[in-house]
């Protein structure tokens, strides 16, 4: 009985383990993002992306503008 | 534009660029950490895609009721189109060369989407090249219609038919081989939402600004 037990947990933790493991094996920036640098490259990028939408938003009011001026 | 449409553009493409860095992706070989390309480069094509609808749309319009603002509507679209689709192009060339090995494969898909971003580049030729107005509106819409006729084809059917390294082509899988769980969805229905909303904001920004010269020159 005492065997069947041991078995039965060994194969519950090779069962539980075995996909993570087998999925580590699929190289990713995983240290990247245990440092957390990712954060540093996610706010670059919502920078140049504001920036963006900033020059958008600028264009449209000129735009806007421009269209009162001629209509007067 | 309305102006909620562009604030939703922002918010979409806030999370987009968030969660698309952060969100867990499928670990998969060979794609490994690329695979979030899926969330920038993808949505490019599809923006193209959806702005040349656009602009085919007009097209339609304009041979129905010959506006000249119609006409101006199907231009600003298909401008906007085919910067979406250079930049798909670009990006599309630089994950290729980590990836498939070359920034130019010969995949079918990409060949097909330069023939087809050529087919558009010649609309702009054409449109270039008419002096009467009338006439090139007449002539750029019929253009529209074929371009549009030609880019399904060359995008979503001949590669399709033939063995291509692009998903949901060549008998691959769609895109259940990337999202074996659909947490990819998340992020990529969102971006492409996203950069169409940017796409039909900056068509729009253009044919207000072409109303504005040509209110100009006719005084």
């Amino acid at each position: 009985m005492k065997h069947v037990v041991q078995a039965m947990m060994t194969l519950a933790v090779l069962l539980a383990v075995v996909p993570q493991v087998l999925a580590q094996e699929v190289e990713m920036a995983d240290a990247m993002r245990a440092e957390g640098k990712i954060y540093v490259i996610v706010a670059i990028i919502l920078i140049v992306l504001a920036g963006l939408f900033v020059y958008l938003f600028l264009l449209d009011r000129k735009i806007t503008k421009a269209e009162k001026l001629l209509n007067k | 534009m309305k102006n909620w449409l562009k604030i939703a553009a922002v918010v979409l493409l806030v999370y987009v660029h968030t969660a698309g860095l952060l969100m867990e992706v499928p670990r998969l070989n060979i794609l490994n950490e690329t695979v979030r390309a899926l969330y920038f480069h993808v949505p490019m094509w599809f923006g193209m895609v959806l702005l040349y609808g656009g602009s085919v749309y007009f097209a339609f319009r304009y041979l129905r009721n010959p506006l000249q603002k119609t006409d101006m509507q199907s231009e600003a679209f298909a401008h906007a189109g085919t910067a979406f689709g250079i930049l798909g192009m670009l990006t599309g060339m630089l994950w290729a060369n980590y990836t498939w090995g070359t920034p130019w494969h010969g995949d079918p898909k990409q060949n097909g989407a330069a023939i087809a971003l050529l087919v558009y580049l010649a609309y702009f030729v054409l449109r270039g090249s008419v002096e009467n107005r009338e006439q090139r509106a007449r002539l750029s819409a019929v253009y529209n219609v074929f371009a549009f006729a030609a880019m399904v084809p060359l995008i979503f059917i001949i590669p399709r038919l033939t063995s291509s390294m692009h998903p949901g082509s060549g008998g691959n899988p769609g895109f259940n081989v990337y999202d074996l769980d659909s947490r990819m969805r998340l992020v990529f229905y969102p971006a492409v939402a996203g950069w169409f909303l940017v796409g039909v904001w900056i068509a729009s920004l253009r044919l207000r600004y072409k109303l504005l010269i040509e209110k100009i020159s006719e005084r």
